[in-house]
């Protein structure tokens, strides 16, 4: 399959009834209104090669604690607009008050967490998300989000792969933040991997190329451990 | 002028062997800053631009957001190295009003009711200069916003047409924008044919400005096909 790449103000069909994300209807024809490739599936979408993260409800995001300001955590996720996390959402057994926020989270800290609700003045609130504790030694790396799907891939192939192949952890977030927990090797090896799908998400036949990747790359550790 | 002994046109070329419609060479480069969102080095004749775009992010002042939608930051700026005198640093009158008609001139092609209450800031750096340096600026502007990924109904594409010697000619270079007798440079929306800057300094009559317009949006054309072509590019590589 040929991607085809379009900039804003492409045209891309007379379909208008089939416009999507990333486009715009004139006159009964449907323009690119991003930098991107052109998705032609059902709708007719322009997915962009690049963008800031805009959040919507429900995503799973990783967050950064930048401020604390009574009785919210400032966080920061990778959006031009800041989010924050109400005191209540620390569990009912840590006590949290004025002046002892940050023994739960303090600056700097990582956390997962749900976007619950984004009003018109764009505040943005979180629920933490207990189960995805960040704890330990890891590794957090950042990629476009809009590269998030092709990290996926269709039906979770990409990321299954990964996981079995770099043995390590890899929790991947819908504002592209991705956290790595595992040897110092193996994250090398799944962030470079990362990465690499990050830089070519726009080329076809991605799949086969990380997968011989990552095999040649096994065969090579294998090779050093033998000699 | 004449009475300088400067003769701008001699046996129908110009004094770099130009024609009348003919544009100086044009070299585009797409993301050529790493740290910025977007970027765009850009290169009219001997002019050299670099364009970086940052954004939408978090707006400062807050009393200057705007609720509703994003606010387009544009900074002109000329390197003291770009002329061939020093130019003092920091901005002057002139570069403010550049500034302040190039953002007026890329405003109508941003959607930026996309991302209310934050800024998007464009900064236009001048390393060379041969006159034209604006509708250079504006082209790298234009193409550095697409690459940071920012929402545009289209590109805009810039070009200048001036007199020399009472013949209405394309794309001053700098020998021509100092003895020549007008100077208009304007920047359009090509898929529209619709202007959205224009200035003029010197004096044309009503037909020579036509003929001036319909020139520089033929030129517009050409331009666009190229800021598209260097876009387009730059991901079909692998």
């Amino acid at each position: 399959m040929v991607y085809k790449v379009v900039i804003p103000g492409d045209f891309i069909s007379d379909a208008a009834d089939r416009a999507g994300e990333g486009t715009y209807v004139e006159d009964g024809k449907v323009y690119a209104i991003r930098y991107g490739v052109v998705d032609e599936k059902e709708e007719i979408k322009v997915v962009p090669f690049v963008g800031k993260y805009m959040p919507s409800k429900g995503d799973v995001v990783i967050g950064k604690i930048i401020e604390i300001s009574f009785p919210y955590w400032i966080v920061d996720i990778g959006s031009p607009y800041e989010a924050r996390l109400h005191m209540s959402e620390a569990p009912a057994d840590k006590k949290i008050e004025f002046g002892n926020m940050h023994a739960y989270l303090d600056i700097d800290d990582l956390m997962v967490a749900k976007v619950i609700n984004i009003d018109t003045l764009m505040r943005i609130d979180l629920r933490l998300m207990e189960d995805f504790q960040l704890g330990g030694a890891g590794r957090l790396i950042e990629i476009p989000h809009t590269k998030v799907p092709r990290i996926i891939g269709r039906k979770g192939s990409m990321i299954k792969m990964l996981k079995d192949k770099c043995k390590c952890f890899i929790f991947v977030a819908k504002n592209g933040r991705i956290w790595l927990k595992g040897s110092e090797e193996e994250m090398d090896i799944a962030s470079e991997v990362i990465l690499m799908i990050a830089n070519e998400a726009h080329t076809s036949g991605l799949t086969d190329r990380v997968a011989h990747f990552l095999d040649s790359y096994s065969n090579k550790i294998r090779k050093g451990i033998e000699r | 002028m004449k009475e300088d002994g400067i003769e701008l046109i001699k046996d129908g070329k110009r004094l770099d062997g130009r024609g009348f419609d003919e544009l100086r060479p044009i070299k585009i480069e797409v993301g050529v800053l790493k740290r910025a969102d977007g970027s765009c080095y850009f290169e009219l004749g001997d002019n050299k631009v670099i364009a970086a775009v940052y954004g939408p992010r978090e707006m400062h002042p807050r009393h200057a957001q705007d609720a509703k939608m994003a606010v387009l930051k544009y900074r002109y700026n000329m390197a003291p190295f770009s002329v061939e005198e020093r130019k003092r640093p920091g901005p002057d009158r002139r570069s403010v009003e550049i500034s302040k008609i190039s953002r007026e001139a890329l405003e109508p092609v941003i959607l930026k009711e996309y991302y209310p209450k934050t800024e998007i800031d464009v900064y236009v750096e001048i390393l060379q200069s041969d006159a034209g340096t604006r509708t250079a600026g504006i082209n790298a502007a234009s193409v550095a916003l697409a690459d940071a990924g920012i929402p545009m109904r289209d590109l805009v594409s810039s070009v200048a047409v001036g007199k020399i010697d009472g013949e209405v000619v394309l794309d001053l270079n700098a020998v021509e924008d100092n003895n020549g007798e007008a100077d208009m440079p304007i920047a359009m929306i090509v898929r529209r044919n619709t202007i959205t800057a224009l200035q003029m300094d010197g004096r044309m009559t009503k037909e020579e400005f036509e003929k001036g317009l319909k020139l520089a949006m033929n030129a517009c054309r050409r331009i666009y096909e190229l800021q598209r072509t260097a876009l387009i590019e730059r991901y079909s590589e692998m």
